[in-house]
């Protein structure tokens, strides 16, 4: 006898399509047109953060940096959908969430000016510092996650993961503590078609990325991640069943740039790619409604990249004004001073070394 | 109370839970089965499955999801089942748990402890049998002990999970059950960083740590050595203080541990003393260690790690440099 064991379907969400038509069935309740201005500015504040740390760091004014471009709906669309008790944990290309989230915009120039103190999150903006290693913030995603429902605090955690994340050991053994734990855990893969200059469909066989959490027995949906309104769906649904289990949202995207400004894509994929996914772009069809609803126009778009090209130029200036200690390399290793550092941090101090 | 060092770390965790309900254990088959050492044994029953908790077989999800937890207030225990295993969870503990304090300024920081057995002797499988000390202590922002007898462990285990830093808490497997020894029954901490004088001598300096303790022991004392014992409990921090005194005292150096020789702990403390007691050395330092090659199969440990003999081969040395 043979007998269906397990049999599943993964379900893809648009609701925007790309000429700005929106689905009105599948449009949350608390979605208005002035939510979706908001949403529009906080893309277009994303796009335009984004385009200024990059040319910062050409001029040798940051460090290595990881271009969001194209991926603005699936990191705005999630976290806007957050509650403000709801706690982010993002991978290295979340500048979006951390916009969206409040962090103020010269801690992050900071970190990607490469100091520390850019860490120092504020306590309002819940969420956690950018994490390099690929998939390695997943695990503690779930243990915040096990910590809210231990604490019963409310709180559900959102957290990112590339595309060529989810082949580490890291994501798979994510999905299966959070799904054994009933975490109260959103794993949002912005699946954005490139690992560094391996594609999408040289990373798995899988034909969906969403289909991994089905093995972890845990929720599993896939979006437009290009469609901020199917992204905060998402997101918003996810969050609210969250106190009986986690999800796992694939956004499925695409990385308009470079990996990372030590990346030159034209060496790994064509431009008539690229250009295919300039049609699909986020923000274009967002403005497409707005317009078509006379919310926007052009003098309206300036005046707001405007006024946000003025907000990051003043937060780029403070972080610049910064003056590194080096002595706080030693003082915040341990709770205590142990001696070995506190003889290294004399010598360095009374040597020139530092000058 | 009399303890054997399983009991007396069941002990210190038992009143860690009771203290602090922020204090959680997590790790593979440690509740129902109470650890396949049982040093978790009769813990679930009494603190319940959601803080004493079977987590699915995975050591990296443990550390990683156990950083988590320390991240979000609470203090979790983890056991890592072998020390070999371990390894699966380095990327985690090397990546994260030491530099987080570092990384954020102090604005957050990982009160984690990461339990494992450690070291050889008892015929063991292969990854068994591993001391991973130097790894740990290399990187700087963990903190490395490993008890040598009860009152030790269970004094460092309280100490631990009183303060706010990620410690790796190594447990030589031999010792769980070689003694007994008398263990007050309430809380008391060991500090850490601070070296134990077990033995006060003249002649000689021994250091050395973990399942080498009892043969230093029994060596110096059949042996009828007027040696200074350290015992140095914490690895990282090193007590530099208690060894150079020492040393200074006695002008002759001799580090014993199983961990194999070359780029280990006994480098460290060689390289210390000769930067900063050089002067004071009547002859060159002694290392004695096991062979700087994989652990091996239990058929050939005896023949691996340093036995008495081979101790007392290496201090007959040292004395008659």
């Amino acid at each position: 006898m043979i007998s269906d064991a397990y049999s599943t379907d993964i379900k893809l969400i648009q609701v925007m399509d790309t000429d700005g038509k929106i689905d009105d069935s599948l449009l949350p309740k608390n979605i208005n047109d002035d939510k979706i201005l908001e949403m529009y500015r906080m893309m277009l504040y994303a796009r335009n953060f984004d385009a200024k740390v990059l040319s910062l760091q050409r001029q040798g004014r940051a460090v290595t940096y990881a271009p969001l471009i194209g991926e603005e709906a699936t990191q705005i669309g999630s976290a806007m959908a957050m509650r403000s008790n709801d706690i982010f944990v993002p991978s290295f290309r979340q500048h979006a969430v951390f916009i969206a989230r409040g962090m103020p915009l010269d801690l992050i120039f900071l970190y990607w000016r490469g100091y520390e103190e850019g860490n120092i999150i504020p306590q309002n903006v819940k969420g956690y510092p950018v994490i390099v290693p690929v998939s390695t913030q997943l695990p503690h995603a779930s243990g915040i996650a096990f910590a809210q429902k231990y604490l019963k605090t409310g709180s559900a955690v959102v957290t990112y993961v590339g595309d060529g994340g989810t082949s580490e050991g890291d994501f798979y053994e994510t999905m299966n503590f959070a799904g054994v734990w009933d975490a109260p855990l959103v794993l949002i893969i912005e699946n954005n078609q490139w690992a560094i200059s391996v594609p999408r469909s040289k990373q798995t066989m899988a034909q969906t990325l969403a289909q991994k959490a089905i093995a972890a027995g845990i929720n599993a949906v896939q979006v437009d991640g290009n469609d901020v309104l199917a992204v905060y769906k998402a997101t918003q649904d996810a969050i609210t069943k969250s106190q009986s289990g986690p999800t796992v949202i694939e956004c499925v995207t695409y990385r308009m740039s470079l990996h990372t400004t030590a990346d030159d894509p034209t060496k790994y994929r064509s431009d008539s790619e690229v250009e295919a996914w300039k049609v699909k772009d986020p923000i274009l069809r967002v403005r497409k409604y707005l317009a078509s609803k006379g919310i926007i126009d052009e003098k309206i778009d300036k005046e707001i990249i405007e006024a946000q090209t003025a907000e990051i130029d003043a937060a780029v200036e403070k972080a610049e004004q910064f003056k590194p200690d080096p002595s706080a390399m030693f003082t915040n290793v341990y709770s205590f001073m142990p001696q070995v550092l506190q003889n290294e941090l004399d010598n360095a101090k009374t040597s020139n070394f530092w000058v | 109370m009399q303890m054997n060092m399983v009991s007396a770390l069941n002990s210190a965790m038992d009143i860690a839970m009771k203290e602090n309900d922020k204090v959680v254990l997590l790790g593979e088959d440690i509740a129902k089965d109470g650890g396949v050492f049982r040093v978790t044994d009769g813990l679930l029953e009494k603190y319940g499955s959601g803080r004493v908790i079977d987590t699915p077989l995975a050591e990296s999800g443990i550390a990683g999801t156990s950083i988590g937890m320390a991240l979000s207030g609470l203090h979790p225990i983890a056991e890592m089942q072998f020390a070999g295993f371990m390894f699966l969870a380095f990327s985690q503990i090397i990546n994260h748990a030491s530099r987080y304090r570092s990384r954020t300024r102090s604005s957050m920081s990982v009160p984690v402890i990461i339990r494992t057995p450690v070291s050889g002797g008892v015929k063991t499988l292969e990854h068994h049998s591993d001391s991973p000390e130097a790894y740990y202590s290399h990187i700087g922002g963990l903190i490395v002990v490993e008890p040598s007898n009860p009152y030790d462990a269970k004094g460092l285990m309280l100490k631990a999970v009183h303060m706010n830093d990620p410690v790796v808490f190594l447990e030589p497997t031999k010792l769980y059950r070689l003694f007994k020894q008398d263990v007050p029954e309430e809380s008391y901490e060991v500090e850490i960083g601070k070296a134990n004088k077990m033995r006060e001598g003249d002649a000689l300096t021994v250091i050395t740590y973990g399942t080498m303790v009892p043969v230093v022991n029994d060596v110096v004392k059949s042996s009828n050595l007027d040696a200074d014992i350290i015992d140095l409990r914490t690895i990282n921090p090193l007590d530099e203080r208690t060894i150079l005194e020492s040393v200074k005292k006695t002008g002759r150096v001799a580090i014993v541990h199983e961990a194999s020789l070359s780029f280990g702990v006994g480098a460290e403390i060689s390289a210390m003393i000769a930067e900063k007691a050089m002067f004071d050395l009547q002859a060159p330092i002694v290392r004695i260690a096991s062979p700087s090659l994989p652990y091996p199969f239990p058929g050939y440990e005896n023949y691996y790690v340093p036995n008495a003999q081979k101790v007392a081969q290496g201090l007959d040395r040292l004395m008659k440099a």
